[in-house]
């Protein structure tokens, strides 16, 4: 029955049928998006409006090199993040598939549960592992220490000095960089997981076995079979990660400290305590287009590896 | 499989080590959440200390506080009202999209699947714009508005799935026997897709429940959600009743999560891979 709508009748129930979600998406999506564009070119009005001009302001003041430096560490930060999640998920995500059926399923529903569970919840979660009074801290000036302690008095050894001089302290985990990386990649390693698992899923393992008929070692059978033909997989799974990981905001502004801020952060700033909208907007146009063009490379890259 | 048997053992370590692999991704994804719900039964006065003996007095303070049951209710109003509209809508658009080619269709479906793409702080930055300068008064009706519209096109890829299994044989024959068209949707379409619409829905529903940033940026005042409310309590600081809000929530989306899952399989065929 897929076709295009013959007679009238068909017309007025397709037209029916897509007016509410089209009018919807036109007015409070696509609208807002060219509003966004169109205020980027905009100045900051006296009492925190906008005023409409056509200027490039926005976007050369972005050129300082304060905000260089915020947008080169946002990039680095999803870029580590993307890579970390595919060396964990990858192998993950090949365990999975590799499970008889029934396992199969419940190792995926394992993975989707936290995957739908509130973002901000469970980056809480690692606020109260990471910080300074945090579990991990907690363990290590607590219990290990004291361990150390008695370790110490009853084997003198000039090791345990420098230990205990290391758990009289808490570890300084939470606000810095590494904590935001383990922020990210906790929030999206499904992301990456899922697409890779219904790649290997598909893989046809026949192929692998046919280069080992032929004396492929397990390394090229892999570089040479598994891996191009996973490739969309991995491409799509990356892009998944890179994105929403590029955009954070959440993640930054609890685990990471003063100086640790991403490009999520500053927008914030712009909109909710600088009131400047027009270089907000210019800012959130600048981060589309760098996920825009991240994502397009990254295809290319991944069209002609296969 | 062939190979030496130096290969095959070096296989079997390979195997092992991927196995434990697996199972240390498994401890990382859920260690933190466990963590949390233990906490927040910690009778400490300090969100994250030294174990001090179990207590459920946490939850008994926050049943007390009366801006979480405010915040409660006004995240059960806007996920209920947007879940509703955005439903029906999704639902709608669904058949449109599986059922009829049109002159950009093509431009339609890739502006169905952007609010899908798009970070959350891109959509929030739009909404909020489009409000402010519409000088519309953020509140829980804007709120709404939003979740709706990333909400259709969560539905719509549900419902699709489901379409994507339906046979349509199954119309053509309830038509050969007399059945007008609303008869065959309401007695044979609606009910087979049925579990497509449930499991969209509950799905909008869990995706209202948890959003923060979106909300975040349209909410106003006297319209702080559950999450909304979680966060500015971190930044004030971090107490033991943050840890039990949010294990409550956090048991509340994990249950809602695997109903819309089981409704989705339910009938056979025709779930949703991922997002």
């Amino acid at each position: 029955m897929m076709g295009r709508p013959r007679t009238r009748r068909e017309t007025i129930r397709l037209l029916f049928l897509i007016s509410p979600s089209l009018f919807w998406l036109l007015v409070f999506f696509l609208f807002p998006l060219l509003l966004v564009f169109a205020i980027s070119f905009g100045q900051r009005g006296t009492y925190g409006g906008v005023r409409w001009t056509l200027t490039l302001e926005n976007y050369v003041r972005f050129f300082d090199p304060l905000y260089l430096r915020i947008l080169g560490r946002t990039f680095l930060l999803a870029l580590t993040t993307t890579v970390l999640c595919l060396v964990i998920g990858y192998p993950l995500a090949y365990f999975i598939a590799t499970r008889p059926a029934r396992w199969r399923n419940v190792l995926v529903l394992l993975l989707m549960i936290p995957f739908w569970t509130n973002f901000l919840i469970r980056t809480y979660a690692w606020l109260l592992i990471l910080r300074d009074q945090g579990l991990i801290n907690t363990v290590w000036t607590g219990p290990l220490h004291e361990l150390l302690v008695q370790i110490a008095a009853a084997a003198p050894l000039p090791i345990w000095e420098a230990a205990l001089r290391a758990t009289s302290h808490p570890l300084h985990l939470f606000g810095t960089d590494g904590a935001i990386i383990v922020g990210l990649v906790y929030g999206w390693l499904p992301d990456m997981v899922l697409p890779c698992y219904a790649a290997i899923e598909r893989l046809d393992f026949s192929l692998v076995e046919a280069a080992q008929d032929l004396y492929a070692d397990r390394l090229r059978s892999f570089t040479r079979v598994i891996l191009p033909l996973t490739m969309p997989g991995i491409v799509a799974g990356s892009v998944l990660v890179f994105i929403p990981s590029l955009g954070a905001y959440v993640t930054p502004d609890l685990l990471g400290g003063a100086k640790s801020i991403m490009l999520g952060n500053v927008i914030y700033s712009q909109f909710m305590s600088a009131r400047d909208y027009p270089f907000g907007a210019a800012i959130s146009f600048i981060l589309m287009a760098v996920m825009l063009i991240g994502t397009l490379v990254y295809f290319r890259m991944g069209a002609e590896t296969e | 499989m062939q190979g030496t048997g130096g290969g095959r053992k070096r296989g079997r370590w390979l195997a092992r080590l991927l196995a434990l692999h697996g199972m240390l991704s498994y401890l990382f994804l859920y260690a933190p959440i466990v963590i949390l719900v233990i906490y927040s039964f910690n009778a400490s006065r300090y969100a994250s200390g030294a174990w001090r003996g179990f207590t459920l007095s946490w939850y008994a303070r926050l049943f007390a506080n009366e801006a979480i049951g405010d915040a409660l209710r006004n995240t059960l109003i806007v996920a209920g009202t947007s879940t509703a509209i955005s439903t029906v809508f999704g639902t709608m658009v669904a058949l449109a999209m599986e059922r009829y080619d049109f002159r950009g269709k093509l431009a339609f479906d890739a502006l169905l699947y952007l609010p899908i793409i798009i970070p959350d702080i891109a959509m929030a930055v739009m909404l909020l714009l489009f409000f402010v300068l519409a000088r519309v008064q953020l509140g829980l009706t804007t709120i709404i508005i939003s979740h709706v519209a990333f909400n259709i096109s969560f539905v719509a890829v549900v419902v699709r799935a489901r379409l994507a299994y339906f046979d349509i044989t199954l119309e053509e024959a309830a038509q050969d026997l007399y059945a007008d068209e609303w008869q065959t949707f309401r007695r044979i379409t609606l009910p087979l897709i049925m579990p497509g619409i449930l499991g969209g829905a509950l799905l909008a529903f869990t995706l209202s429940i948890d959003d923060f940033v979106i909300t975040f940026f349209t909410a106003g005042p006297g319209s702080t959600t559950l999450p909304l409310r979680i966060y500015s309590m971190v930044k004030l600081g971090v107490t033991p009743e943050v840890n039990a809000l949010s294990s409550m929530m956090l048991v509340a989306s994990i249950g809602l999560v695997l109903l819309s899952l089981l409704l989705q399989k339910g009938g056979g065929g025709g779930g949703i891979e991922i997002a």
